[in-house]
């Protein structure tokens, strides 16, 4: 099984063998960042820009640290030193870019669709780092990295989602990624925020619940969605005291779970929000294993994508 | 791909016999087991290691330790294959600084693997001594890096042609090492 795609946009378009493809070779990349010289020769002389039109610290720094390990000059542009701020257009700035010939663009934008945009009327391969409340494919993989990590599968695991998920790209990226490869997903929070339409964003294995309690009862898995305070022109619930009190994680909410259920939060955590600080910061919870599984997975997905010929030659022997 | 097999060179015996003698070379060669360390590279010569390993065990009653090598992110031929190669995890348990490593393979022939094991290996610490041995060596004139075996388990010149089919149970389902030739319209 091999992944021949010349662009990573979304979860949704991707096969499940060839979701597996990716996370097995994630895993392999692993051991690259747990040795002394963290650096590996695969992409040396490429190109990797990061072109981030929304601010991120994790995403945009996990995307260069890969480029990095794997050799290749990793190039950052953040929207407030770019000559988007002079009024040009994403595909302009994009065309230019790639006039000085990158072997791939790393892309998130506040609109979505944006990376499908460029994909369509761009030469170079593009990533999805995140587009508007779209898709967030290296988010839902290293997501499944870690859930893999610690329970050894994904199928027949039941993972609930709790929060914002209208506005979540993780939400969506995760949703499919995880129903592809047999999960059962729920997902709760307020009507506002989880319309009963998302249960139609896939065919089967999604469940919309109201009560936190619900989506939790015997899950696996329990990932948090952050509030998007930014993506919210309009009142979707009183006030983030009160969302804290009904759809904030709290310890007493665990024993609903699986007594060896893990805790994900995709970051940046709103303590005592979305989820209390005691859970954030005892053992059930994965995050920081995220973030360190993130690295591995766009290792990943350079290797995959930013590698050079796209021709069918033959593999090499000794 | 109809490969015709030309030439049965070793069986399951010739094999044994073949890789107790290299252990016996390799412990005579580093005066003992004690700092040595094997190492070998995916995929059939990981398997060669294992063995290797348990016949210096047999001579000198240590079992030197088998660290796995995967070279494909050292590969110098990324960037033209279509295809991206698979990436299979790299194994070095303990520390190979100041070890006596003896990288283990099937087949050398054109030295680029090895080179990229070299390259791979330095990543991970200075050993003291690297030393190559395989059980198949196609000849010399093959080589297009300045690399030779110190370890040879059987020399088989061969034409460019033509390929050795090294078959190990941990992996096939019958053990032995053929010459097969390759169609003529295939290029390497």
């Amino acid at each position: 099984m091999n992944f021949n795609r010349k662009h990573l946009l979304g979860i949704r378009e991707l096969e499940a063998s060839e979701i597996s493809h990716l996370l097995d070779t994630a895993d392999s990349f692993r051991d690259v960042s747990k040795r002394e010289v963290k650096k590996v020769p695969a992409l040396r002389g490429r190109t990797v820009i990061n072109l981030f039109f929304e601010s991120s610290t994790r995403t945009r720094t996990s995307f260069e640290i890969a480029a990095k390990r794997l050799s290749a000059d990793a190039i950052n542009i953040s929207v407030s030193t770019s000559s988007v701020n002079k009024g040009e257009t994403l595909l302009d700035t994009a065309r230019n870019l790639e006039a000085m010939a990158p072997d791939c663009i790393v892309v998130r934008h506040a609109m979505s669709g944006a990376a499908h945009h460029l994909a369509r009327m761009g030469k170079a391969p593009i990533i999805n780092a995140g587009d508007g409340s779209h898709e967030h494919p290296t988010q839902a993989l290293l997501d499944a990295l870690t859930i893999r990590e610690y329970k050894g599968r994904i199928e027949g695991l039941k993972v609930a989602i709790i929060g914002d998920a209208l506005h979540s790209r993780v939400a969506r990226s995760n949703v499919h990624l995880l129903t592809k490869l047999n999960a059962s997903v729920s997902i709760a929070g307020p009507g506002t925020l989880v319309p009963d339409e998302f249960a139609e964003l896939v065919d089967n294995g999604l469940r919309v619940e109201r009560r936190i309690e619900d989506a939790i009862e015997g899950a696996d898995v329990v990932m948090i969605l952050r509030i998007q305070r930014e993506r919210q022109q309009e009142a979707f619930f009183p006030s983030m005291r009160e969302y804290a009190v009904h759809y904030g994680l709290r310890m007493d909410h665990l024993k609903r779970a699986a007594p060896d259920a893990i805790v994900m939060h995709p970051g940046p955590m709103n303590r005592g929000i979305e989820v209390s600080s005691e859970i954030a910061d005892s053992s059930r919870s994965l995050i920081l294993d995220q973030v360190t599984n993130g690295v591995a997975v766009r290792m990943a997905v350079l290797y995959l994508l930013a590698g050079g010929a796209r021709n069918d030659a033959d593999e090499k022997g000794h | 791909m109809d490969f015709l097999e030309k030439a049965r060179i070793m069986d399951s015996a010739r094999i044994n016999r073949a890789l107790a003698r290299l252990a016996s070379e390799i412990v005579e060669e580093n005066h003992g087991a004690g700092d040595l360390y094997l190492v070998g590279i995916r995929r059939r010569g990981v398997p060669l290691a294992e063995r290797m390993a348990d016949k210096i065990a047999d001579l000198e009653g240590d079992r030197p330790p088998v660290g796995v090598l995967d070279i494909t992110l050292y590969r110098d031929d990324l960037s033209t294959v279509g295809a991206k190669p698979i990436v299979n995890r790299t194994e070095l348990p303990g520390d190979i600084e100041s070890r006596n490593i003896v990288l283990i393979d099937d087949v050398l022939y054109t030295g680029r693997t090895i080179r990229a094991a070299l390259d791979q290996l330095i990543d991970y610490g200075r050993p003291r001594r690297v030393q190559l041995a395989v059980l198949i060596d196609r000849g010399k004139e093959h080589r297009e890096l300045p690399i030779q075996a110190d370890y040879i388990g059987k020399l088989v010149p061969t034409k460019k042609s033509e390929i050795i089919k090294v078959m190990l149970q941990e992996f096939d389902e019958e053990e032995g090492v053929v010459i097969v030739e390759r169609p003529a319209t295939e290029t390497t």
